[in-house]
């Protein structure tokens, strides 16, 4: 099998990009939501169109409420980040905002104390962790009949670091498109894509890996580990990646159709699930031979 | 073996029908007005959405959980007194990243978009307070420190923080609050005067006794949200736990403050924590909009499966509609709201729904290249294909059980899709596609 044959040149590759995607989000360190950071955020129209920014920039004391950010919304629209605010505050904010005759109207809000905005980071973390961790042991006690030939912790580490790639891999797309482009910020709906890929990103690994698994329960025992692998993948491949083609198919459907608020998420899920396709190809499978202590040809 | 065949025949048929019935169902139910109607989540009706923190912190350990409940329906109470249509009112606790434990109460309440309005609503806690009569000594001199802050006050000094620290001279709290009270009711006297009747429950009745008991002679204020209304003399120990205000009331502020008093004093301080306020705008048509995307994904699903796999595509293709067909059925029969997020959970479901029936029609494809009948390959591929199927899906529902515990209510609902959309897709993969292709190939 060609991918087993040249897993130096796979491997090299793949890591060059995961350590690209790591770089560039410590690098450009993308906008948390107010979910995640505690704050206020006030959303709105003005009747007419909306002044500059610079303009409105000069409506809010800053020593008052804090510093904040605008960001405008076509031609009418508004958003405004600020700190935690009162009820008090919010008024007076919505007061100050308006244009003389030019009425801002608010049309959504949201204001998040700080501790729910530490609860949500910190449960954001534990809950990647988490499946990380529950899927390696799953991995590891599913894949136990493979043990004689090869450790079945092995194809769970093998498993995970595919998944870790799954998941940097749209992590630093998402970098790339909040540097350039405004609206691109982690919210809770990022960190559940985060956690959609990772939960199905693993299927297609586990597809080849249970063919491993039946080969090594069929096979001969002069088949090298290494051949053996390389056989599983070309018999498994096509299905792999038809299994995820329907799902990125599904994810662009609602990317293009579905509704605003689920855009971002639709492609995040669009550009992890084609990671998770071809790492489970090209990651998983020469990565569990590199671990596996085989002799390789 | 004719017979045999016609049977599998019969059934695939039998389960088209039911399929097509079950779809007629889902499609006639959603009218307006239906109470079959699919449940939208706030972000898709428009709504506000409020997380207050209760504050514990006096509550006996074994009884937080008590007194939450308690909380839980006070709030829920008064909710409904607003006249909000289903709202929603839950207990939330919160271990990680928090010192300790910090119980949550979310309250969302569809289509209330003046926030301010629902957290006066809400806040509005009628504080019942029984007051005995402070000792006389203490009191001249609480009445002489007023006297010296006013003198200082008209002499321009600032006299805000001794303001604060001054007590109430006449009266001092007793333990008997409106957190005894079991009920409350207007009555009329003989003269056609209206008051108020409280009954208080055993605890309170027998704190109403003591200090009944040690009063006699003295008056007993009721005090409403701090103000007194009522200072009845005593006139000796009651014990039935029965008392009166008698405030001068016109017998509709009695009702009024009976219904207040009936709906209760929050049993718990509250602190509001977090507010979210939804315009209608921002999910007026995502429905819609999920309906086309689900349509659309779906098509052009249907349509890959039938050019790669032909006849056992199609069959795939009915098996998703099927699919499609017993999801919508449990998101009505169960109410699960539907979010912004759940829809696309759903929509990305029919793309993983497919994936068993791949499995398997791959597998079948090569027992059919290792020279077996199509009908033994067709029992080996669903029997080989099963532990893969298996093994995959078991890992992406512990991903969806770790995600439903991470989400906000808004996330929950696509965990939930997702949960159910697993269970849904082996059903129709290994029960459905089967008995379908059986009929074909047998």
């Amino acid at each position: 099998m060609y991918v087993i044959k040249h897993k130096n040149f796979f491997l090299g590759v793949i890591g060059a990009l995961m350590l690209g995607a790591l770089l560039l989000t410590f690098l450009w360190k993308p906008n948390f939501s107010i979910e995640f950071t505690g704050g206020s955020l006030i959303e709105g129209v003005y009747t007419e169109t909306r002044p500059p920014v610079d303009t409105i920039n000069t409506y809010i004391p800053v020593d008052k409420y804090g510093a904040f950010k605008l960001q405008p919304v076509g031609e009418k629209g508004l958003v405004v980040r600020l700190r935690t605010l009162s009820q008090d505050e919010h008024g007076q904010v919505i007061g100050l905002l308006s244009d003389g005759t030019n009425i801002f109207t608010e049309t959504n809000n949201s204001t998040i104390g700080p501790s729910i905005g530490r609860e949500l980071r910190s449960k954001a973390i534990l809950a990647i962790a988490f499946v990380l961790i529950l899927i390696i042991i799953f991995v590891a006690y599913a894949f136990r009949s493979a043990g004689r030939v090869v450790s079945s912790w092995k194809f769970g580490i093998s498993v995970i670091i595919c998944l870790i790639h799954d998941i940097f891999v749209p992590t630093g797309i998402f970098v790339i498109l909040s540097h350039y482009f405004i609206g691109y910020e982690i919210d809770p709906l990022f960190v559940t894509a985060l956690l959609a890929i990772l939960g199905y990103s693993v299927a297609d690994t586990i597809v080849v890996f249970d063919r491993i698994r039946e080969n090594i329960r069929m096979g001969s025992s002069k088949e090298t580990f290494e051949n053996l692998v390389g056989r599983s993948l070309s018999e498994t491949y096509v299905r792999s990646i038809n299994t995820s083609l329907t799902t990125v198919l599904a994810s662009l459907a609602i990317f293009f159709f579905g509704g605003e608020a689920t855009k971002h998420f639709a492609l995040m899920l669009a550009i992890g699930i084609t990671a998770g396709t071809y790492s489970s190809i090209l990651l998983a499978s020469p990565l569990l031979v590199l671990i596996s202590g085989k002799k390789t040809n | 073996m004719l017979f045999n065949m016609a049977k599998k025949r019969i059934t695939a048929v039998l389960l088209l029908l039911l399929g097509v019935g079950l779809g007629y169902l889902v499609y006639s139910t959603q009218a307006p007005g239906s109470k079959w109607n699919f449940k939208l989540g706030l972000d898709l009706r428009g709504g506000s959405q409020l997380i207050y923190k209760a504050d514990v912190s006096k509550i006996v350990l074994g009884e937080v959980n008590n007194s939450l409940d308690a909380l839980r329906d006070v709030i829920e109470r008064r909710v409904n007194l607003f006249g909000v249509t289903e709202p929603n009112v839950q207990t939330q606790t919160a271990n990680v990243g928090v010192v300790g434990t910090e119980h949550r109460l979310l309250v969302e309440l569809p289509g209330v978009t003046d926030i301010n309005a629902a957290i006066a609503l809400i806040g509005q806690t009628p504080t019942l307070e029984f007051k005995t009569e402070r000792d006389p000594g203490e009191r001249d001199l609480i009445l002489k420190q007023i006297e010296d802050i006013k003198k200082k006050q008209e002499e321009g000094k600032d006299v805000s923080a001794e303001i604060a620290n001054i007590k109430d001279p006449y009266y001092v709290d007793t333990e008997l609050t409106g957190r005894f009270l079991s009920r409350s009711s207007v009555e009329f006297s003989q003269t056609g005067q209206p008051y108020v009747s409280l009954q208080f429950n055993d605890e309170g009745a027998k704190l109403f006794a003591e200090i009944t008991k040690a009063n006699i002679g003295k008056t007993v204020a009721i005090y409403l949200d701090g103000q007194p209304i009522s200072q009845p003399t005593v006139q000796g120990e009651i014990t039935g736990g029965q008392a009166q205000i008698t405030g001068g009331f016109t017998p509709l502020e009695a009702k009024q403050l009976a219904g207040r008093l009936n709906s209760g004093a929050l049993p718990i301080p509250i602190e509001l924590i977090a507010t979210n306020k939804i315009g209608a705008t921002l999910g007026e048509g995502a429905f819609d909009k999920g309906v086309k995307a689900a349509t659309i994904g779906y098509a052009i699903m249907a349509i890959f499966l039938i050019l790669w796999y032909r006849l056992p595509g199609f069959v795939a293709a009915l098996a998703l509609a099927f699919y499609s067909v017993i999801v919508l059925v449990i998101f009505k029969s169960f109410g699960v709201t539907l979010t912004a997020a759940g829809i696309a959970g759903f929509i990305l479901s029919l793309g993983m729904a497919v994936d068993a029936n791949v499995l398997i029609f791959e597998r079948m494809k090569e027992e059919k290249k290792r020279g077996k009948l199509p009908s033994a390959a067709l029992e080996e591929g669903f029997a080989r294909a099963w532990t893969s199927i298996r093994d995959a899906n078991i890992s992406s529902f512990i991903t969806a059980v770790i995600l439903f515990w991470f989400g906000t209510s808004l996330i929950k609902g696509f965990a939930l899709v997702w949960m159910i959309g697993i269970g849904a897709s082996i059903i129709s993969a290994v029960f459905i596609t089967k008995r379908f292709m059986r009929a074909i190939y047998s």
